[in-house]
């Protein structure tokens, strides 16, 4: 049964995938484009030169990122809608940090980027307080905080760190983590060492989950609280810890656009999506930490290949997001996959 | 006085009736045990769909063009809210991820198709948007008329009457009761020969109804055009406004009345002496900030349906 359930673990989200991916041609074909072309232009946009592969890389090196973020709140049984909005305060602590102090790269880009980390951990605590101590959905609060991050970080983008302008200055030198020598080799991309913090977080979180004591308890409090209650762990503390660390990683997801793509930050008038997009990482790596990774690859080529499709084939960019609406849907909807394949099964037999 | 009130009432009304709309389709979804996040989505499809609808058929609706509009909008809402359904009660799909992929989907189907039908990001302005009017009759009321019934939108009074119906229906039919049965214990309701799947379909379907309607009208009085940036955030503001309304259809109209206060204060507040002096972000955050409170227990306990989010599957404890 065990072996079964791994089977369907990783046979779940590939069909998931390719099904999105067929769905996909499907509504290319419907609204009167090639779908080989529109896909053979997704893949040159993706990997077509050393340029792109550069700015896949670093489009995949935030959403792995918000992906850990919702993926590890998942394994406390928590669900955090919030990466949103803790992005958004982690890039603007990491610039923040990246303007306004002046030290050494040895400890102003470390500096800059556990700022960013620390303020998505402070805006994953609250609705984690919440959850603990009075029982409040974190769903809501999540949302709601989201909303919150995003007017307030415009206010203060516009009146602390500027004068009524819309994007702040330059960060330092010393807080960036642009690279002469990545640019260099793809033709001068944006990539930025943040992949490496990004595979390093992932390791973080399977070293935590999987080979402490403290990923054991979180894990227990996820499957179930009463009785982790009862064999003497801290629930509360638990809960609260969890919505720290997925925040600490959505904040990290900001710092990597602000210290490593951008250097500064902009007023924004909406959502960067980012946070979104990681709860589809998140779900389609069934919350495992190396499955993160990979969708959030998958994602990050989708994403960057969309921008070659206009172009090459004439398919507007947001094909990319109904595909991957749709490859979410698949993978929630995994009950029908599931008996869809027991019956393939016994039939087969 | 008079006059601040004057400017403030219309906005009031204006910017709080999609939200009364979409907020009343929440609250239908949400008592009947289904959460629905995809609300969002409900109402980009709603706005995408009056839009375009608005703008392809004027020459055949003339006059009507806004009215015919919106209810095509609610039907092809509920038709859209039909997939959350099929995902969450169906297949058993974890409602918040299905609403989230409701909420992408909608996006990128509203604006994919404007690229494709219209070239760019974003479609024509409508010829015939939603105009304001002044109610025959009670506009001559001494001091009310004037500041409520001159120069309003129809539509504000629609979702106003709308609210007393989905509380009439929520709480005086056996409908309503069976409705919110289905919300609280569904293997109670099961056990008296309450359909629950049924009830639970007819639900969301009624909210993607109300969630079209709600885009629509905000499309057709607020945007007047349809791009990706129509709808950022109303649907979720809706969401609030029906947990902040303790899942009450008159609850959820009062509180989305509030936030269209908060919206058309941070509007109007500049030609307001007081108002003037709060920073326009304490306004935008507030309808957030009440909402956790509100949530934390600050302002009364708000407790969300029981068997709200679960799926029921029947047979399992």
């Amino acid at each position: 049964m065990t072996s079964n359930n791994k089977l369907f673990g990783v046979l779940v989200p590939v069909i998931s995938v390719i099904i999105g991916l067929l769905a996909g041609a499907v509504i290319m074909l419907l609204s009167g484009h090639n779908p080989v072309e529109g896909y053979a232009a997704l893949w040159a946009g993706a990997f077509g030169d050393s340029y792109t592969i550069g700015e896949t890389i670093r489009r995949t090196t935030p959403l792995i990122l918000t992906g850990l973020a919702v993926a590890f709140a998942f394994k406390t049984g928590l669900f955090n809608i919030g990466a949103e909005g803790q992005v958004i305060v982690g890039w603007l602590a990491a610039v923040w940090v990246g303007l306004a102090i002046d030290a050494p790269m040895i400890i102003h880009l470390p500096l800059a980027i556990l700022a960013g980390a620390a303020a998505g951990g402070l805006w994953g605590f609250l609705p984690g307080l919440l959850k603990a101590k009075l029982g409040v959905h974190e769903v809501i609060i999540t949302i709601m905080m989201n909303y919150i991050a995003l007017f307030v970080t415009n206010e203060i983008i516009r009146n602390v760190l500027t004068e009524q302008e819309t994007t702040t200055g330059t960060i330092a030198d010393t807080a960036s983590l642009a690279s002469d020598w990545l640019q260099s080799i793809t033709f001068y991309s944006r990539v930025h060492y943040g992949i490496l913090i990004a595979l390093f977080a992932a390791f973080i979180m399977w070293f935590i989950i999987e080979r402490t004591t403290y990923g054991y308890e979180l894990k227990s409090v996820g499957f179930n609280s009463h009785a982790s209650n009862y064999a003497g762990m801290n629930v509360s503390k638990n809960i609260i810890l969890s919505m720290v660390i997925g925040g600490a990683f959505a904040g990290l997801a900001g710092a990597m656009e602000g210290l490593g793509t951008y250097g500064t930050i902009s007023v924004m008038s909406g959502f960067t999506n980012l946070g979104f997009d990681g709860i589809a990482v998140a779900l389609l790596g069934s919350n495992n930490a190396f499955g993160v990774v990979l969708a959030g690859l998958l994602f990050g080529v989708l994403k960057e290949g969309a921008g070659e499709m206009p172009t090459a084939a004439g398919v507007p960019t947001e094909l990319v997001d109904i595909i991957i609406a749709l490859i979410i849907f698949f993978v929630a909807s995994s009950y029908i996959i599931r008996w869809a394949l027991l019956r393939f099964k016994k039939e087969g037999k | 006085m008079f006059e601040a009130l004057q400017s403030i009432i219309p906005t009031v009304l204006f910017y709080s009736a999609p939200l009364i709309l979409t907020a009343l389709g929440g609250v239908f979804s949400e008592r009947s045990g289904v959460v629905n996040i995809g609300l969002e989505g409900l109402m980009v499809i709603g706005a995408f769909v009056g839009i375009v609808f608005n703008l392809t058929f004027v020459d055949v609706f003339g006059a009507w063009t806004p009215w015919v509009s919106i209810v095509v909008a609610m039907a092809v809402g509920a038709i859209f809210s039909l997939i959350h359904a099929v995902a969450s009660i169906t297949f058993y799909a974890n409602q918040v991820v299905s609403g989230v992929a409701i909420n992408m989907l909608a996006l990128g189907i509203g604006v994919y198709l404007t690229k494709v039908w219209y070239g760019k990001g974003q479609t024509d302005m409508v010829e015939r948007p939603f105009y304001t009017t002044d109610i025959p009759v009670l506009e001559h009321i001494p001091f009310l008329g004037p500041l409520f019934f001159e120069g309003i939108y129809v539509t504000s009074y629609i979702a106003i009457i709308l609210a007393f119906v989905a509380w009439y229906v929520l709480y005086k039919t056996p409908f309503g009761l069976r409705l919110r049965a289905v919300g609280e214990h569904p293997m109670a309701a099961d056990t008296n020969g309450i359909k629950v799947e049924r009830m639970r379909y007819i639900a969301v379907l009624l909210s993607g109804a109300l969630g079209g309607l709600g885009g629509a009208v905000f499309a057709l009085t607020i945007a007047s055009n349809f791009s990706h940036a129509t709808i950022v955030g109303q649907g979720f503001m809706a969401l609030a406004a029906v947990i902040f309304g303790k899942w009450h259809p008159l609850g959820a109209m009062g509180a989305a009345l509030f936030f269209g206060l908060a919206q058309s204060l941070s509007v109007v507040s500049a030609g307001i002496p007081v108002l003037a002096d709060i920073p326009q972000v304490i306004l935008l955050i507030a309808p957030y900030l009440l909402t956790i409170l509100a949530l934390a227990g600050f302002i009364g306990r708000a407790d969300a349906p029981r068997a709200n989010g679960v799926p029921y599957i029947k047979g399992s404890r």
